[in-house]
């Protein structure tokens, strides 16, 4: 059985209706329960849920607290290519697009990891654009093994793959797969999906178990606000993390609601988000998913990222850059969009010091070998 | 006569033993430490930075003053958990391990068939042992006839704080117990920690309710007095309990009376 057998976009819209009239007392009944069932969980995004935030804002903060403490983990992404076959409206790697593309070598891949070595970061999020010519598994599992010698963490987000490849990647040291569905909104997800592999949605939804059957051990999921409605997403995405962590029960679950940025094709979002409802949303996830990982990316403006800190979010990026070789020689590749968050990962972790959040670098020890460490026996 | 922790060879005074996770900044957690009073104290290898003499972590842990015993924290298998416990050791830390295999992130409950293939092998190779376990007195057992070193029986899922949810299990691995007993996770309040050194655990382990309390420093002073004040009464032996009220004279209380004498 597979999450996109049972996932009913219909019914999860039906869910939403219903609970759009619900009072703030049923809101605060929900939020107690701690949104054990779906209709609670929509009755969290309800616009009686939006009026009580503050109230609900400080259970999630109560909430994460008590589970994570006051400890952000930071990340970076590392771009391997912006090569595409697919035509996606909203990206900056769509086919076709007049940008220049690139390919990083394996040499190039080393360089920019070592390049984010000596700035601190020690997780590093490998990520790729879909060209089955340029960006294959071989070469994938080669990027990974690499950049393993260089940070205790490494994750791949780059295209759905066969559950085969995901061992193969695995057996690399991949330690997790981050693969959004960008919309769960099947509709929606045809009218921005338009050519190349990634057209098909069912294939892209149950990537992340496969992932987990192969032995990944962290999933990122998600959907990129703007392309179908915030509350739709969010609701679809609950149910998908807690399908997840019933079927997949080995791999921890990390989400993400990513709003959509400018890049390079000029699109703009049908169904903007503003600050409120993403604060709305941020705060729904942890109430609804106390123990999942929450992802926030350079996407966001730092005077935000700041206030989200507190609401549930565990994970952030810093001093990314979104083009192949951008850390290396900004400038020379197309980038996929435009950030928000400039700072450099030093000066992030600053800012979460003076907060009272303990940054940290290293969450993670190379589990199995190969090992880039000597070990005496 | 001392009142002392054997454990692994040592003598420790304090029987609080203390969790360096999900604290807001390294100075919370020295202070933290030192109002704590411990003298044990676990880091999560993964969160060490082995090639760094400025880890926010270790760099803050006075080795004098403390032991410092790496947990193997984010090992799902026993091979992974084995080769965390050789790469602490490699990088100088104490050959002290305390033994987590969780494959489950949710509610980080520990595998005891890994588990115990693990201990195995470490006690094999010389480790000082101290294996977190789901509160399973035939598992105890079995850890002990492999070596370990004391067993970690969880009082409830680790950073929920409800407190000695496996009470009745405990007790039974307590009273069949050769090597210490250290209860381990799910404590949130001094009392709970107090109520588990009443049930004769050699020691407790805390962490989170620590570390996410408002004033960490202050907490930690708390449960100190709390292991101390539970410790003291398990030492001092308790009344028993009953089931109703009992009167302070005894029904024989008449005999040796004058007035029984006269007869």
């Amino acid at each position: 059985m597979t999450f996109s057998a049972t996932f009913d976009p219909r019914a999860t819209r039906e869910l939403l209706e219903r609970s759009a009239r619900a009072s703030s007392a049923a809101v605060r009944a929900a939020a107690q329960r701690g949104a054990a069932t779906l209709e609670d969980a929509a009755t969290l995004l309800s616009p009686a849920a939006g009026e009580q935030l503050e109230e609900l804002a400080a259970l999630a903060h109560r909430s994460t607290v008590a589970r994570f403490g006051k400890t952000i983990g930071l990340y970076a992404p590392l771009y391997l290519s912006n090569e595409c076959v697919c035509t996606c409206t909203y990206c900056g790697f769509s086919m076709g697009l007049p940008i220049a593309r690139r390919t990083l070598r394996i040499d190039e891949v080393v360089r920019e990891a070592r390049t984010l070595a000596t700035r601190g970061i020690k997780s590093i999020l490998l990520v790729s654009a879909e060209h089955p010519k340029h960006v294959y598994p071989e070469y994938v599992a080669q990027c990974v093994r690499e950049t393993k010698l260089i940070a205790p963490y490494v994750a791949l987000e780059i295209a759905a793959a066969e559950e085969d490849d995901y061992r193969r990647y695995v057996a690399a040291g991949c330690d997790g797969v981050v693969l959004y569905q960008e919309t769960y909104d099947p509709q929606a997800y045809a009218t921005h999906h338009l050519g190349g592999p990634k057209k098909h949605y069912e294939w892209r939804l149950d990537a992340p178990e496969r992932a987990s059957r192969a032995g990944v051990r962290h999933l990122g999921i998600g959907a990129l606000l703007g392309l179908a409605d915030w509350r739709f997403e969010a609701l679809a995405l609950l149910t998908h993390a807690r399908w997840l962590e019933r079927h997949c029960w080995r791999s921890q679950i990390n989400v993400s609601l990513p709003r959509i940025n400018h890049a390079q094709g000029g699109y703009v979002p049908k169904h903007l988000v503003g600050d409120r409802d993403f604060v709305h949303v941020m705060t729904f996830l942890r109430l609804a998913l106390p123990t999942a990982g929450i992802t926030l990316s350079t996407r966001e403006a730092p005077q935000l990222r700041d206030r989200l800190v507190p609401l549930g979010v565990t994970l952030m990026s810093a001093g990314s850059s979104t083009e192949p070789g951008g850390y290396g020689e900004p400038g020379a590749a197309g980038e996929q969009f435009e950030l928000e968050d400039h700072r450099s990962p030093e000066e992030v972790a600053q800012r979460l010091r003076e907060l009272g959040y303990e940054p940290v670098f290293k969450d993670w020890e190379i589990m199995a070998a190969p090992v880039a460490r000597a070990v005496a026996d | 006569m001392t009142d002392h922790l054997a454990l692994g060879g040592r003598a420790f005074e304090s029987r609080l033993i203390v969790g360096t996770g999900k604290f807001g900044s390294p100075e919370v957690m020295a202070d933290a430490l030192a109002a704590a009073r411990t003298q044990l104290v676990t880091v999560a290898l993964r969160r060490v930075d082995l090639d760094a003499p400025s880890d926010p972590i270790t760099g803050f842990i006075d080795r004098d003053r403390y032991l410092i015993m790496p947990n193997t924290s984010g090992a799902t298998d026993a091979a992974e958990a084995i080769r965390l416990a050789k790469l602490a050791r490699s990088a100088g830390l104490p050959p002290w391990i305390k033994v987590e295999v969780i494959p489950d992130p949710r509610y980080l409950m520990p595998d005891p068939i890994e588990t115990l293939v693990a201990c195995e092998a470490l006690v094999a190779d010389g480790f000082t042992v101290l294996p977190y376990i789901h509160a399973d007195p035939v598992l105890a057992k079995r850890l002990e006839e492999v070596g370990v070193a004391a067993v970690m029986p969880l009082a409830a899922p680790i950073g929920s704080g409800r407190g000695l949810k496996m009470e009745a299990a405990i007790a039974i691995i307590i009273e069949q117990a050769t090597v210490p007993v250290v209860v381990d996770a799910g404590l949130g309040v001094p009392s709970h920690a107090a109520a588990a050194m009443e049930m004769g655990a050699d020691a407790v382990l805390v962490n989170t309710a620590i570390a996410t309390a408002a004033n960490p420093v202050r907490m930690a002073r708390a449960f100190a007095l709390g292991v101390e004040a539970g410790r003291t009464a398990w030492l001092a032996g308790r009344a028993p309990e009953l089931s109703s009220a009992s009167a302070s004279s005894p029904l024989t209380g008449f005999l040796g009376s004058p007035e029984s004498q006269a007869r």
